[in-house]
């Protein structure tokens, strides 16, 4: 099979992009999406040309690191899928497709398809832990926990912190991203004695980076690779409200 | 050199506990004085960087992805093993050291494997006060299941997502240290030198991956947490970038490596399906507990599996092991699956595959129960072959997945350089020639929450470091050297594809020194793995300039340094004339087909120190001494 490709193209974190046409012939139906840019970067390194600058690490769908947009959609059009799980029997002979980053104003371009998250790094260093040194805890099973919180807290935990939910959104927010750390550690125990600490920091980071706001359009939902869902973000709603309360 | 593996004196039980004692402190006031480099964030590195931050040292941790989190420990699925015996069944902190170094097949050092036993508790405590969400029983509770054949419940799991959810509790930990500032973080840097000063590691060279710099940094020790070499086979379950890199550049400054043959094994994975492929996926063991292996009895048989009578199946696991039948072992599964490939009875269009078949336990126990327990497995098989397998047995081949051999260290953790530690996958000690399910993460999390706290603590104490500057000779020395790399890399400007070449190091490696291994297939590769070599310094092309954000360069330095370890893995399998473990030697085995060992003459850890690119390295023998656990021969029939 073979496919038109628009793939965007930017030198470095200034300079200025713009989609450049290349053609990827024997595609295998097998392949997996980066495979397929796998093949199209080996023929440009052949030929001596700078391959097609993209992230990626594990390939299956667990590290978070690949982040494409594919024809307008973070990590293309499967549901649940990051875009390493994409295979090219989703696509058509002949179509083309539109390759661009996640594009965000906290998610600078660094170069092609590459952008920058630490952002998320920075989130997470505001407050999205349980404050414990090594070495002091006590059994594991001293704290009981009921399954049905446990199961809800793993829900949450599955982010893979790839940064769709910000691709998708019309404002950049990093909300669903935010809220399922904020609901992992508010229902456990564990997370109770920093909890009111923990949303308000992290929130004001994530407006100190840039992130948006939340306006429920719930396309973030729609494009999380591990189906997280919305209500994260209302619970982190009222985590925050409560905290705010109650340092007033 | 003698290798001095340092092991505390007295019972295996107390040795740990004694060595706490024995070893110096460094006083919480002169913490802070003191800079610690750790390189890579997988389990044991930031566990490592994390802990040292709470410490109150001054720590530089570095990695080579855009964030922490993202290191390839994420992606191990089933289990962290710890002797909690909270499920009352027997198990016990010396059953869990006895059944590691059984499992390693008597090639591991007894007592760091009982640290390992021992602070293994301590683990889950720590990760459970993360808030890392384990699996509970309806009591609250944490839930365990028995892994990987252990005939006791002692692994702890968050649904398939283990490595992530213990991942991300260190990744937590580190970041707050990040907040404290007392963990510097360096993301997409790759370590390309070790710097050392007066014989110790003092520092370490890297490229910024973003601006290209090369950029130096002077600390007092340095712990290298950078995982394993599995990609040296092209393909394997480890993740895209894992390389030997930094290891191996260690290696080049004095760090000797130890028993780079011990590679394991998984054997049920997805095949490969074209030249295109980049990464083998795995699936659970667990699929074995009710799938039966088989191939067609003729050879070249290319009709669809429902076409196959049963008269014409071989179900060769159940035919050669009637008592284990599918449930052998790794390897045992892993070589016979070859074996039937080999023969060409292999299924699928590259005929290297074997089928994996439900239709007997669907017929047994209902489509219903066999979604159940392996949904999520079907459906990603399903994904990626666009096969159904609830109607088609599915094709499964085994991958390189783990590498025991690393750099060789002592019970400190130290290596053969003075104040270069390695911690997790890429140092040997713990798994001898075979890793137990279960116990990767466990291994990771040790090495870094519990011992190296401890252990550099005393090294640091006990050592005289007059303050070095990057501005000291020998890091200028490194830096040009690293450049010097990567304008040679640049230069060659020929015209082959990096992943070309590597692809080809890995059927190399994958057939002469992959499951079974012979002295003539080792002999072949160690002429071949030159070759190729010198035909990559020669017409390779790494395009693009070495002053910004290069992929092709990073790639290109990974494949360079894995056509020089590549020769060692294999004299390695060469000279251990013997099977054990992950390592089958064809000459060595059983009238039974079974791995035969050769305790006699091979009882020792191998450990190899460069002599240069070409040159023969000197060999170094740690002898293994078993005074708990006696060896005995493993038989499956």
């Amino acid at each position: 099979m073979r496919l038109n490709l628009k793939i965007w193209r930017q030198a470095g974190p200034n300079a200025a992009g713009r989609l450049v046409d290349y053609v990827a012939d024997s595609v295998s139906t097998d392949m997996s999406f980066l495979e397929m840019l796998d093949v199209v970067n080996e023929d440009l390194t052949k030929k001596g040309e700078e391959s097609i600058a993209f992230d990626s690490d594990c390939r299956e769908g667990i590290c978070g690191t690949c982040s494409l947009v594919i024809n307008g959609i973070p990590h293309g059009p499967d549901r649940g899928t990051t875009v390493c799980q994409l295979h090219m029997r989703r696509f058509k002979d002949g179509e083309t497709v539109t390759i661009e980053p996640w594009r965000a104003r906290a998610f600078p371009v660094l170069k092609d398809l590459i952008v920058d998250r630490s952002a998320f790094d920075r989130i997470i260093a505001a407050g999205g832990y349980v404050s414990v040194n090594c070495g002091g805890a006590q059994d594991g099973n001293a704290i009981p926990i009921s399954k049905d919180i446990a199961d809800a807290a793993m829900d949450s935990a599955q982010c893979i912190g790839c940064g769709a939910c910000v691709a998708a959104c019309k404002n950049a927010s990093a909300h669903l991203f935010m809220s399922a750390k904020i609901s992992q550690l508010a229902l456990l125990p564990q997370g109770q004695v920093e909890r009111q600490r923990r949303v308000l920091s992290m929130i004001e980071q994530a407006d100190a980076e840039g992130f948006g706001s939340c306006s429920n359009e719930g396309e973030c939902e729609a494009v999380c690779p591990k189906e997280i869902p919305i209500s994260n973000i209302a619970l982190m709603t009222r985590e925050y409200v409560k905290a705010v309360l109650a340092a007033k | 050199m003698t290798l001095d593996a340092k092991i505390p004196a007295g019972p295996m039980a107390e040795k740990w506990d004694r060595h706490k004692f024995d070893m110096k402190l460094v006083n919480p006031a002169n913490k802070r004085k003191f800079t610690i480099i750790v390189v890579g964030t997988g389990l044991a590195g930031a566990s490592a960087a994390a802990s040292l931050g709470e410490l109150g040292y001054n720590v530089l941790s570095f990695c080579i992805q855009d964030s922490p989190r993202r290191a390839h420990s994420i992606a191990a699925q089933g289990g962290i093993n710890a002797a909690k015996n909270y499920q009352n069944d027997g198990d016990s902190i010396y059953r869990l050291f006895y059944d590691t170094v059984k499992g390693g097949d008597y090639r591991s050092r007894e007592a760091n494997v009982h640290r390992l036993a021992q602070v293994s508790v301590n683990i889950i405590d720590q990760c459970v006060a993360q808030g890392v969400p384990f699996a509970r029983e309806y009591g609250g509770l944490l839930d365990n299941r028995s892994f990987g054949g252990a005939q006791v419940s002692r692994t702890f799991y968050a649904r398939g997502q283990t490595g992530q959810q213990l991942l991300l509790g260190a990744y937590q930990s580190l970041m707050r240290q990040v907040h404290e500032k007392s963990v510097k973080m360096f993301a997409r840097r790759e370590m390309l030198d070790l710097v050392l000063v007066d014989g110790k590691a003092r520092g370490i060279i890297v490229r910024n991956l973003v601006t290209g710099e090369i950029e130096k940094y002077a600390a007092d020790a340095v712990c290298l947490a950078t995982g394993g070499y599995g990609t040296v086979y092209y393909l394997s379950t480890n993740a895209v970038n894992s390389n030997v890199t930094a290891a191996w550049r260690a290696h080049k400054r004095g760090a000797l490596f130890a028993n780079p043959c011990f590679t394991q094994i998984h054997p049920t994975c997805i095949p490969v399906s074209g030249d295109h492929q980049s990464k083998l996926t795995l699936m659970s063991e667990s699929l074995r507990n009710d799938g039966r292996v088989w191939v067609p009895k003729k050879q070249g048989d290319t009709r669809s599996p429902e076409q196959i009578p049963e008269e014409e199946r071989d179900y060769y696991l159940e035919r050669k092991y009637p008592s284990f039948g599918n449930l052998v072992p790794r390897d045992v599964a892993s070589r016979n699956a070859k074996q039937a490939c080999d023969d060409g009875r292999g299924v699928g269009e590259s005929g290297l595959a074997v089928y994996l078949d439900f239709k007997d336990a669907i017929k047994r126990i209902g489509q219903d129960v066999i979604k159940e327990k392996y949904g999520n497995l079907f459906q990603m098989y399903e994904k990626i072959t666009d096969e159904n397998p609830y109607e088609k047995p599915m094709r499964i081949y085994p991958a390189i997945h783990y590498t025991m051999g690393g750099l060789w260290v002592d019970y400190n953790l130290m290596s053969t350089v003075p104040g270069l530690h390695v911690l997790g996958e890429a140092n040997f000690s713990d798994h001898g020639a075979n890793r137990l399910g279960a116990s990767a993460l466990m291994q990771g999390l040790a090495d870094g929450y519990f011992v190296i706290p401890y252990t550099i603590g005393h090294y640091l104490a006990s050592t005289p470091l007059p303050k070095v500057t990057t501005d000291h000779d020998a890091f200028k020395e490194a830096a040009d050297n690293v450049q010097q790399r990567i304008n040679a890399l640049l230069a060659v400007k020929g015209g082959r594809g990096i992943r070309e070449i590597h692809r080809e190091l890995g059927r190399i490696m994958w057939d002469d020194v992959g499951m079974a291994r012979t002295e003539e297939s080792l002999t072949r590769a160690l002429s071949r793995i030159p070759k190729l070599r010198e035909e990559f310094w020669h017409d390779v092309s790494v395009p693009g300039s070495p002053d910004n954000l290069n992929q092709s360069l990073e790639y290109a330095g990974r494949v360079a340094d894995y056509l020089e370890f590549a020769e060692l893995l294999a004299l390695d399998a060469l000279e251990r004339r013997e099977s054990c473990g992950g390592h089958f030697r064809e000459e060595s085995q059983t009238p039974e087909g079974e791995a035969l060992r050769d305790d006699e003459h091979y009882s020792y850890v191998a450990a190899w120190e460069f002599q240069g690119v070409g040159t023969r390295p000197t060999l170094h023998k740690e002898a293994l001494v078993f005074d708990e656990v006696h060896p005995t021969q493993r038989s499956y029939k």
